[in-house]
């Protein structure tokens, strides 16, 4: 369990003031003069060494890819950070609780992130519904200003550091980085294609990186401490520290900052009070956000919670947003509501995606109501195939993924419900509510 | 120059070349729907999907540059089963109707579903239904079928200029289209239907008329205006059904101007399908003897000097050549082809012709506009001025009306004056001329109409030989010609002999009765009531303006019908094949004066279109150069002099009727009322 030394967040619950005053108490925007002075590359160097990688789902290294950047500055090319703060993702609400609550992390995090690829802008795009939290983070922007840590020379650096919000329309595809870059420029939010990435050619044309909220909200406190630190927690590879989002069927659902690579019974039980009934009570958890595929209760039973533990169990640690069901859940009914979610938000340019979404959804509802017939259990399966890695976005995969781990976990589940409806099953064996179905 | 392996082929492919292009370049054959050649990359329909090595999924090879060392596979079955699955997406929503769809046999959803589609749907729900746009009267759209390639809406944005079609909604709502109704205003419209890879964007006046299959198709040349554009006629029975465009990098690449694609229904419309012969002040039918017998008997004892010749737009070269000759023989030099009075010099062949070429404006830097209105007096230049200056760097001056041309410039003034002070150096635009590397300027006829034409052709010329527009290699002057038959008729030199008459002067002397007969051929664009007391013969083949005043009408026949050759504007001589025959009693123009000749006692040696041909490469070697353009040499040209304070205006006010065959077509009426006529507010009794 994580120590309250190692806490990065340490004012996730909003206890305490979340200003300026209160956040230098908590060590935000101590000696960012001294680390800033360091220079570009140490920056990236230290979060290479920290093995930090990306919060938003994909996990990719932060520090490669801010070395991706390039090292001089066209001048008719000025770089750009941009700060993914379009948290969408059902089941996930740590950025939130980052914003609100520790906006100055954030803030801090900009500036050194944005100084270490040699950027004098930053946008933060913050979800539309964040009414309070863009308020919260407009107004720890506003404090920094005139406190002199951002703006011209910014802590007294010679590095002159812009932030800007801008608040986005509600579309979950903006969450998406290019989609982002596009609904940034005034277009409507349609990932781009990629190469070229935003690396080089990225908003309005110039090289930009795009980073989680929590990614560069992490940064002022890797450099700090030192990337060894970082690189302590956790597992190789899996390092650090990472904000939990528990929901569903628990105790006390909760946002909880732990170590990388703790295993999810221990998470749920100290941290969420629990699954509702027990753990035995436990029917399946979707690990990081509604885009992973669920995992049934017997791995849940002892998967440690970081990238490549729940990728070796075909899943993924995605946005860390767990949702726990339990044996009361119409699993089926809600990997439906997912793939409505999926159908509802895909920007509709590529065709897998646009064709596929629809058909999956139905074909969803119709299993639902055990409707379907058997073969179209393998049919389904076959079709999210077909859109699975074949689009331009991920959406695609994300789409794709919580009905293959519904068919891959609960096969058994969907043929029931089909046979029951056909006559040829009694309910009650599979734990099947048929109230549940019919709504 | 990467190197790649394409099914394990190796190639080799220029800088910059996609997967794509790379996997053509190796025989391997790569489905697509959103890729075209001359629109951006939108990488949208994921139906190009290879595999490439260390890939860990399939690459859309239309958006992903090749780089060296780049093994792809386009034959696996990873690949098989991504085509597979995303065909099946697309005809999931697509409502399959082929049987009644104007695309059926040339459709690319069709062919591509037979060759990587299922035999059989999975799909089991109901099919989306999407709402029809209404955009104009030239593109029906039946959006149900649309497939969401975008590449309408990309040609718009980047080819045309005109930024009306786009996506709204989301995911399986999206659509394609303009959001709230409006016309797609643009000479070009007509090339997203070539354009749409599926039956979502028909041709509206083509409608339910044939099926592709049926069509018998002639590769010809288009002679609405002067470009000169590449078609292709699709005939069925005696009936042209409708024109496509061919592709010719030089002239129109593979576009086709709404005009010329569009206006081949008044091909069908107020026809001269026999001889006519004025009895008592009435035309009636007569013979072709009768016809000629009426000529010859008026002509009889008429001295040359009292005979004229006018050769109208749409004149072939060998009828032309065989007027001229008809018209020495008779001792006529009152002969002209420039009806519109323009005041360009036959003398020097670089002053009249477009010299940089049309594809030569993608090596310009700079041009200046002169009096002209491009956009409508040839959209494929138009367009091509767009392309250059889509792809930056070319600073564009207009003087003249101040027109959206789909493209940025700085207007320098509207008359002459702008002119004057350009060619002393004294306006600011000069500077950038001066320092161009490759200036062009072009000319328009509206600017060589008028009274000061001659002393405009000479600023101009001072202008391109003050600052450089001629030089090794590059020669920036050019002529914008919009009459098809222009540029063949100064070529064969249909001008004023020694003391002729132009076309003012001829209808000053039939008004007062100097000239006694005048011979149209095919000129319609003339003021006839000035003819006074003249004996008119019409030569054509539409019953406009000449035929309604004339004496005796020869029915002559359309581009469609007969083998000719029309030189386009930058001097490119092109042959039309005859799609279909002539109508009813007409004929091919050349054998009509051929036959007057022999009637009239001055018989011409011809017997074959092969002697005409022959005559013609004599008379101009540059008909010879068959689809090739002969580089003229600059010389001196126009008559220096004071420029009058008018300012300048097109010679075309009406882009979409602009000679007898676009008049008499319907869908070119339509054309005017949807794009031309302001917009008004309905009452009552609008239907």
């Amino acid at each position: 369990m994580l120590k309250d030394s190692d806490r990065i967040f340490t004012n996730l619950y909003g206890l305490r003031d979340w200003g300026l005053e209160g956040a230098r108490k908590r060590g935000d925007w101590d000696g960012t003069k001294a680390l800033l002075e360091k220079g570009h590359e140490w920056i990236v160097e230290e979060i290479k060494a920290s093995d930090l990688r990306g919060r938003g789902g994909a996990g990719f290294p932060a520090g490669l890819k801010w070395s991706f950047m390039p090292k001089q500055i066209d001048p008719k090319r000025p770089h750009y950070l941009v700060v993914n703060a379009d948290e969408s993702e059902p089941g996930t609400c740590k950025d939130r609780d980052i914003l609100r609550y520790d906006p100055h992390k954030l803030v801090e995090g900009c500036l050194l992130a944005g100084f270490a690829m040699r950027a004098h802008a930053s946008y933060i795009y913050i979800r539309g519904e964040f009414v309070n939290e863009a308020k919260n983070l407009q107004a720890a922007i506003d404090q920094a200003y005139a406190a002199g840590l951002i703006g011209k020379n910014a802590c007294g650096s010679d590095w002159d550091f812009d932030v800007y919000v801008h608040r986005g329309a509600g579309a979950y595809i903006c969450g998406e980085e290019t989609g982002l870059l596009e609904s940034l420029e005034g277009k409507a939010g349609r990932p781009r294609l990629k190469p070229p990435f935003p690396a080089a050619v990225g908003l309005y044309g110039c090289p930009t990186t795009i980073n989680n909220v929590e990614t560069i909200a992490v940064a002022p406190t890797i450099l700090r401490r030192g990337g060894a630190w970082f690189a302590g927690l956790g597992r190789p590879k899996n390092t650090g520290t990472k904000v939990f989002c528990i929901s569903g069927h628990v105790n006390q659902p909760c946002n909880v900052e732990e170590e990388m690579g703790i295993p999810l019974k221990e998470l749920i039980e100290k941290h969420a009070g629990g699954v509702r009934g027990g753990w035995d009570n436990l029917k399946a958890i979707i690990p990081g956000g509604s885009s992973v595929p669920l995992l049934p209760k017997s791995i849940c039973d002892d998967v440690l919670m970081d990238f490549d533990s729940l990728r070796a169990v075909r899943s993924g640690l995605g946005t860390a947003a767990v949702i726990v069901m339990d044996k009361s859940t119409d699993v089926i009914a809600a990997i439906a509501r997912l793939s409505h979610f999926y159908m509802h938000e895909s920007c509709g340019q590529c065709t897998p995606c646009r064709e596929g979404t629809g058909w999956v959804y139905r074909t969803m509802q119709r299993m639902v109501k055990g409707e379907a017939s058997v073969d179209e259990i393998d049919r389904l399966n076959d079709v999210v195939g077909q859109i699975e890695g074949h689009t331009i976005c991920a959406l695609g995969d994300a789409a794709a993924w919580p009905v293959q781990g519904l068919i891959r976990h609960f096969r058994d589940e969907l043929e029931a419900r089909i046979l029951v409806s056909k006559g040829a099953l009694t309910s009650g064996r599979y734990g099947f509510n048929p109230g549940i179905a019919a709504a | 120059m990467p190197k790649l392996i394409v099914n394990g082929v190796e190639v080799e492919v220029p800088q910059g070349s996609t997967v794509l292009q790379a996997c053509e370049a190796a025989g391997a054959e790569v489905p697509r729907f959103c890729y075209h050649d001359r629109l951006s990359i939108a990488g949208n329909c994921r139906m190009c999907l290879v595999e490439v090595e260390k890939s860990p999924k399939p690459v859309a090879s239309c958006a992903m540059p090749a780089n060296e060392g780049m093994v792809v596979k386009t034959n696996t079955p990873q690949v098989q089963k991504a085509r597979d699955g995303v065909m099946e997406f697309l005809l999931i929503n697509h409502p399959l109707d082929c049987p009644i769809c104007d695309q059926g046999g040339e459709c690319d959803l069709q062919d591509q579903a037979m060759a990587y589609g299922r035999g059989g749907s999975r799909y089991e729900d109901a099919k989306r239904a999407v709402k029809d746009k209404d955009i104009g009267p030239l593109v029906k759209t039946i959006m149900t079928r649309c497939i969401h390639c975008t590449r309408c809406i990309r040609f718009g944005e980047e080819v045309a200029g005109v930024e009306v079609l786009g996506l709204t909604g989301r995911g399986e709502h999206m659509e394609v289209g303009p959001y709230v109704e409006a016309v797609v205003n643009t000479e070009l419209s007509g090339n997203i239907i070539d354009l749409c890879p599926v039956g979502a964007l028909t041709s509206k006046p083509y409608e339910f008329h044939a099926r592709s299959w049926e069509l018998v198709k002639t590769e010809s040349i288009d002679v609405l205006d002067a470009v000169g554009a590449n078609i292709r006629i699709d005939t069925r029975g005696a009936e042209v059904m409708r024109i496509l465009p061919r592709l010719n990098e030089a002239v129109n690449e593979e576009w086709l101007a709404d005009k010329s694609r569009f206006a081949c229904d008044g091909l069908k419309k107020r026809r001269l399908d026999r001889c006519f012969v004025r009895r008592d002040g009435k035309l009636e039918p007569a013979s072709w003897d009768e016809a000629f017998a009426a000529i010859a008997t008026r002509l009889r004892g008429v001295p040359g000097n009292r005979i004229a010749a006018l050769a109208g737009d749409l004149a072939d070269a060998e009828a032309i050549l065989l007027l001229k000759e008809l018209m020495g023989a008779l001792g006529s030099t009152h002969i002209d082809c420039r009806q519109d009075g323009a005041k360009l010099d036959a003398s020097n062949r670089a002053g009249y012709l477009f010299n940089t070429t049309i594809a030569g404006i993608e090596q310009a830097d700079t041009c200046l506009l002169i009096g002209t209105n491009p956009r409508w007096e040839a959209p494929l230049v138009n367009a091509r001025l767009r392309k250059r200056w889509r792809r930056g760097g070319f600073a564009i001056g207009l003087i003249g009306e101040p027109r959206d041309l789909t493209y940025k410039y700085n207007h320098l003034g509207v008359g002459p004056q702008a002119l004057a002070e350009l060619a002393n150096g004294r306006h600011a635009f000069a500077e950038t001329l001066k320092g161009a590397k490759a200036p062009m300027l072009i000319l328009g006829q509206g600017a060589l109409v008028r009274s000061d034409g001659g002393q405009i052709l000479a600023a101009a010329r001072q202008i391109a030989g003050d600052l450089g527009f001629v030089r090794d290699g590059w020669n920036g002057f050019n002529v914008l010609h919009s009459a098809a038959a222009r540029v063949g008729g100064l070529d064969l030199g249909f001008v004023p002999g020694a003391d002729g008459r132009d076309v003012a002067g001829i209808l000053e002397g039939a008004q007062s009765g100097v000239i006694d007969v005048v011979y149209l051929l095919g000129a319609d664009e003339i003021d006839t009531s000035r003819f006074g007391k003249a004996f008119v013969i019409y030569q054509g083949h539409h019953g406009d303006a000449g035929a309604k005043r004339a004496d005796v009408v020869l029915p002559g026949a359309a581009y469609t019908e007969k083998d000719a050759t029309y030189v386009n504007l930058e001097g490119r001589p092109q042959r039309t094949h005859r799609a279909i025959h002539p109508l009813g009693e007409a004929r091919e123009d050349w054998k009509i004066l051929r036959a007057l000749s022999e009637a009239l006692g001055k018989q011409l040696p011809y017997d074959t279109l092969q002697s005409v041909r022959e005559r013609l490469g004599h008379v101009a070697p540059s008909f010879r150069a068959l689809g090739r353009v002969e580089p003229a040499s600059f010389g001196n040209f126009g008559t220096p002099g004071p420029l009058g304070p008018e300012p300048f205006k097109s010679n075309i006010a009406n882009y979409y009727m602009t000679d007898p065959i676009s008049r008499a077509s319907p869908t070119m009426a339509e054309c005017v009322a949807a794009f031309l006529t302001p917009a008004q507010g309905k009452t009552g009794t609008h239907g």
